[in-house]
């Protein structure tokens, strides 16, 4: 597993697509501190980007990888080596280098820039919104057997994800307007790993009080410790369920 | 023991589409055996699930009398050589036969394919700036080069040079003398002629033979290959 993994990072780091998606972080980054002297708002800038774009180049890149790489994950399962070693060392691979580009073009600068309780939030957030998106672009990649409807899943979940989840939430507080929804809207939190990691980063930019009562509800349980692990453990549930589900689809898939 | 993989009433269906309607077969060490057969007839299955790519839905797959289905030790005795040979793009290719190396953890046996098809020279290039026939000569060098005890070929001559595929025949015919089963396809009948000892023939999904050459040739009476199998199939 870890030969397999550490195979396709020596691939990947090579690859322009992964040098591009990191030097494009970096600009924005870098960009966003240079032009604002408020490093709060930077970092509200900063996270809007991590939010949209991490998500969609981890889904997407992971998933085209996959799907190029399909004839030598034919020639591994040829060789010795058990199907599970192969999922997950490509998963640790792939998730490895994603998260390297991330390391690299947002955390190293924020951390020079404006480091503080909220900057290690928002890499914290980064690291596992990037880790959960290929988690489910593997999940994309082995429910699929065609290339274009696997990317077409992938962008799809992208998008549930990114947009349409919060019209949703929308549509659901409108129609149920005359309810106390406080405690649903933690639980609705919980299903988008997007929401999660935007909760926990804002609540720690004291604007919640700009979000009305649900925003008091948010601060009073994502704000506490409690609640950070709660966050965190949901996050890394959407990291391990996809991928445990990718798994067991994988062993059984014909080639 | 002379068998080494032997296949019991094996099943396989694409949704609805029944790929392997039952096949039985034993495969003998120092055969050459050609599997022919129309489009959709079930050749790729049947190879891909002899190497577990597909997983039967029913029947039995023996290798050295064991069964091995959803296992993945017996891979150990098989080189395969694929019809497309796709590898990571931005390595290169002396890195490709050090994983190789690395993930079977073996040392190489046998590079005699490296040195015939001077693969050593390009070592230092990227395999996405390589020809589809160099690629090929990759794949050819991979599947020789652990020794195994079985060689599956897909397609091993297509995209290869004359020379080249010369060169494939003549390692096919002396790995054979020594004792290994080669299973491969093919569409070229004279190379058939020229390195099969026995063809099985696959139609819609069922064994319709499994002969020796020469049997099929004296059975119609004829010399080609090609004709022979015309007249034993009308």
């Amino acid at each position: 597993m870890w030969k397999i993994a550490k195979y396709i990072i020596f691939d990947i780091i090579k690859s322009k697509v992964l040098i591009a998606y990191t030097a494009l972080l970096a600009l924005i980054s870098v960009s966003i501190f240079m032009m604002d002297t408020d490093v709060t708002k930077g970092l509200v800038s900063i996270s809007t980007v991590v939010m949209i774009i991490v998500p969609l180049v981890s889904v997407v890149f992971a998933t085209t990888y996959i799907f190029n790489a399909s004839e030598f994950t034919e020639l591994l399962v040829s060789q010795p080596i058990s199907r599970k070693d192969i999922l997950l060392g490509k998963y640790v691979g792939i998730g490895a280098s994603i998260l390297g580009a991330f390391i690299l073009g947002v955390c190293v600068p924020v951390s020079l820039f404006a480091f503080s309780v909220t900057a290690l939030v928002l890499m914290l957030v980064g690291c596992l919104l990037s880790l959960s998106f290929v988690s489910l672009a593997f999940l994309a990649a082995t429910m699929t057997s065609d290339k274009a409807k696997g990317i077409g899943l992938s962008l799809m979940i992208w998008f549930y994800c990114a947009i349409i989840f919060d019209g949703l939430v929308l549509l659901f507080l409108f129609s149920f307007n005359d309810y106390p929804l406080e405690k649903a809207m933690i639980i609705l939190t919980s299903l988008n790993p997007v929401d999660l990691g935007r909760v926990m980063i804002l609540l720690q930019l004291d604007i919640s009080a700009l979000m009305g009562y649900t925003g008091a509800l948010y601060q009073k349980f994502f704000g506490s410790g409690y609640g950070m692990l709660f966050a965190t453990v949901f996050q890394m549930v959407w990291i391990t369920v996809p991928l445990l589900l990718a798994l067991r689809i994988f062993k059984r898939k014909d080639l | 023991m002379d068998e080494i993989i032997e296949i019991r009433d094996l099943k396989k269906s694409f949704g609805k589409l029944e790929v392997l309607k039952g096949i039985d077969c034993k495969f003998r060490r120092g055969e050459v055996v050609s599997v022919l057969g129309p489009n959709a007839s079930g050749k790729t299955t049947l190879i891909k699930s002899i190497l577990g790519m597909v997983l039967p839905d029913a029947g039995e797959l023996l290798f050295n009398g064991q069964p091995v289905t959803n296992t993945f030790e017996y891979k150990r005795h098989i080189g395969y050589m694929p019809q497309i040979g796709r590898y990571p793009e931005n390595m290169k290719m002396g890195q490709i036969f050090d994983m190789m190396r690395d993930l079977r953890q073996e040392h190489a046996q046998d590079e005699d394919l490296l040195k015939t098809f001077k693969l050593e020279s390009m070592f230092h290039k990227p395999m996405h700036t390589l020809s589809g026939g160099t690629r090929q000569k990759v794949s050819a060098a991979l599947a020789f080069m652990f020794n195994p005890e079985v060689l599956i070929l897909d397609e091993p001559s297509a995209g290869l040079d004359p020379l080249a595929s010369e060169h494939l025949k003549e390692k096919i015919k002396e790995q054979s003398a020594k004792g290994k089963l080669v299973l491969f396809t093919s569409h070229i009948m004279s190379e058939v002629d020229e390195i099969a000892g026995s063809i099985l023939y696959l139609f819609e999904g069922k064994v319709r033979f499994f002969k020796e050459l020469d049997a099929i040739k004296s059975e119609a009476g004829e010399v080609r290959l090609g004709k022979a199998l015309i007249k034993t199939l009308i």
